[in-house]
């Protein structure tokens, strides 16, 4: 009876907890609206009507989830040892920036030679810009938030420079981007919509991570040093190792969402390819208490704030912080909900 | 020469102000057992809290104020998911961070172009006549003596008091402290107010007396740089104040050479800062971990 009891409480009670919480936040941030003389009704209505009121608006919720649900994996797989990756967004530009040296300089290779490669750099441009924070951590004991937060501010200045320097376009009347890429660069866009072939890559990283972590001997071991350390390291798990493993391979997967952006939304690279996205998919992953399924669920949910988040600036004159707010309010009723840490994959 | 090198200490202490205030504070928080990652947002706050109320009534020293209060209110919040609900110290901090963020792109939206009465410089009577030192040390705004007199206050007070012993004592040994009669959380609680209240006013350095405007996000990560201080300053006081003037110098550098029209690109100026602490941590390396408030370490050190 207790193990029945367990699971309906991790099956059902969890998600219906996170439900009500979530709601709570959006009641919270109605109060600071109509604190501030507007009407909260009608912004949750825009919203609500941005999101979902026009097959546009349901696919641009898509295009959002994509990069977030690359960037909320980059920062479950370490959380689920315990490690706090908020490098995201410092990983996503790394991946955009290697993908973007490929497209400019590999440009004349054929589209199914080129393309393939420029997943390869974008996976390893992420997985660089993560290995510095991981190498830090397993070297020299450093806390690995810390050293992520501080990257973030350092890759993107490295963004800033070579899109107003080394690959400046000339044509551009100095506006900060690089040349457009070649058509053999971009990913395939499908149903006359922006949703584009990134999508792929978030569903099946998610489906990888998710079996990954059931069944195998890694996915095991990563929840073992997540759940008790100590025994880990006394039942001779290497955990530097896993640093170094977790770490990079999430930060790969931010980067493939940086080569996506620039691949296909973008198809250059300039400032400003993110909205955040690499501290959203943080936000999601907590959410979704880093479940793979959970992963999928938030980051849709945190697609629909953000193309709301558009849509009350232009329709509304309300800033898109508003939105940021609500995330920031959903993360903190989560947190504060006591909710034990799954433990069982 | 010299007057470069004096323009880029004096310099330093000024742009080192915010994160003195804010490394100070947080020492206090993390000596008490917590660690807040949302002093980010607390200077937030603090510079916009400070920057409405002063455009508001032309008066700094209330904004000054307002901003205490302000990163206090954020420190509140802190302390209340840490301590009363057991959350996640590094995630609340962040989550603190993102709210913060938003609040202040939110309210402070309106006041980005507006000109406001910035903190006012007072030159120390006779000192700033001193040779050399008389220019770099004592010829600033008052929120810059303020923070070089709260260090050996703030020492004082954590290893020369009752109080302080106390604090410490919970930073160490939560369960003993508990046990030997302490109100733990209360103190707790104390502390990481009081780390809000300064990180609030590091806001107001920035946004009242350094940048005299407000742009959203405008800490620019000195909250987490304030928190690596922490690690070098090795949880003491005293040496915050080098680690900070350090940085500050980096920050006044930058002005310096940018001034000079040295043929550097802006963007690797920028990154310095971010570079210096890595590096700076890199360093340190496990050496002085042993200075950590013993609470800490379930915190920083979870894996390996």
């Amino acid at each position: 009876m207790a193990s029945v009891a367990r699971l309906v409480d991790s099956r059902v009670l969890i998600p219906l907890r996170l439900l009500g919480l979530t709601a709570l936040a959006f009641v919270a941030v109605g109060a600071f609206l109509l604190l501030f003389g507007r009407n909260p009704i009608e912004a949750y209505g825009v919203i609500f009507k941005g999101a979902f009121g026009s097959g546009y608006g349901l696919s641009e919720v898509v295009v959002r989830a994509i990069p977030l649900m690359l960037c909320a994996v980059a920062t479950a797989i370490p959380a689920r040892m315990g490690l706090l990756n908020v490098g995201g967004e410092g990983q996503l530009h790394g991946g955009a920036m290697a993908a973007t040296w490929g497209a400019l300089t590999l440009g004349a290779l054929p589209r199914g030679a080129l393309l393939p490669g420029l997943v390869i750099l974008g996976l390893l441009g992420g997985a660089a810009a993560a290995f510095v924070p991981a190498f830090l951590r397993w070297a020299a004991g450093v806390n690995e938030t810390i050293s992520t937060l501080l990257l973030n501010y350092v890759i993107v200045l490295l963004v800033e420079y070579m899109v107003r320097g080394p690959w400046k376009d000339p044509m551009s009347y100095n506006w900060p981007f690089t040349p457009e890429f070649p058509e053999s660069a971009r990913l395939s866009f499908y149903w006359g919509t922006r949703i584009h072939a990134g999508l792929w890559f978030a569903l099946v990283a998610i489906t990888l991570f998710y079996l990954a972590l059931r069944r195998t001997r890694w996915g095991y071991e990563i929840r073992v040093i997540g759940d008790n350390p100590d025994a880990a390291a006394r039942a001779g798990i290497p955990l530097g190792r896993y640093v170094l493993l977790t770490m990079c391979v999430g930060g790969a997967l931010a980067g493939l969402a940086g080569m996506a952006e620039v691949c296909a939304i973008q198809s250059r690279l300039r400032p400003g390819i993110s909205t955040g996205f690499g501290y959203t998919g943080f936000l999601v992953s907590w959410l979704a208490l880093h479940h793979p399924l959970g992963i999928v669920v938030m980051a849709l949910l945190l697609g629909v704030l953000s193309v709301g988040g558009d849509m009350v600036q232009i329709s509304l004159g309300l800033p898109y912080a508003t939105v940021n707010i609500i995330m920031a309010l959903i993360f903190f009723v989560v947190l504060g909900g006591r909710f034990r840490k799954s433990r069982s994959g | 020469m010299l007057a470069m090198l004096q323009s880029v200490l004096g310099g330093g202490i000024r742009a080192g102000t915010p994160i003195l205030y804010a490394t100070l504070g947080e020492v206090i928080s993390e000596r008490a057992g917590v660690v807040n990652l949302g002093v980010e947002g607390g200077i937030l706050v603090g510079a916009c809290a400070g920057f409405i109320t002063t455009a508001h009534t032309q008066n700094p020293m209330l904004g000054i104020a307002a901003a205490a209060l302000a990163g206090g209110l954020a420190g509140l919040v802190h302390a209340f998911m840490v301590v009363t609900l057991r959350s996640n110290q590094i995630a609340s901090g962040l989550a603190l961070m993102f709210l913060c963020l938003g609040v202040t792109s939110f309210v402070g939206r309106p006041y980005v172009a507006v000109k406001i009465n910035a903190v006012p410089q007072a030159s120390v009577p006779g000192l700033s006549r001193l040779p050399l030192v008389g220019t770099v040390l004592f010829t600033h705004d008052v929120l810059v003596y303020g923070a070089y007199l709260l260090a050996p206050l703030i020492w004082l007070l954590l290893f020369h008091t009752k109080w302080g012993l106390a604090l410490r004592a919970v930073g160490e040994r939560p369960a003993v402290a508990y046990a030997s009669g302490l109100p733990t959380s209360l103190i707790q609680y104390g502390a990481v107010v009081s780390g809000g209240v300064l990180s609030g006013i590091a806001g107001a350095h920035l946004s009242l007396a350094y940048a005299r405007s407000w742009v959203e996000g405008m800490s620019n990560g000195r909250g987490f740089i304030a928190v690596a201080l922490v690690i070098f300053a090795t949880w003491h006081p005293l040496r915050s104040v080098v680690g900070a003037v350090v940085f500050g110098a980096v920050f006044a550098l930058q002005l310096q050479i940018q001034a000079r029209g040295v043929a550097l690109s802006p963007y690797f100026l920028d990154m310095t800062p971010y570079l210096l602490t890595l590096v700076g941590l890199l360093l340190m390396g496990r050496a002085r971990r042993h200075a950590m408030p013993e609470g800490l370490r379930a915190v920083f050190e979870g894996v390996t």
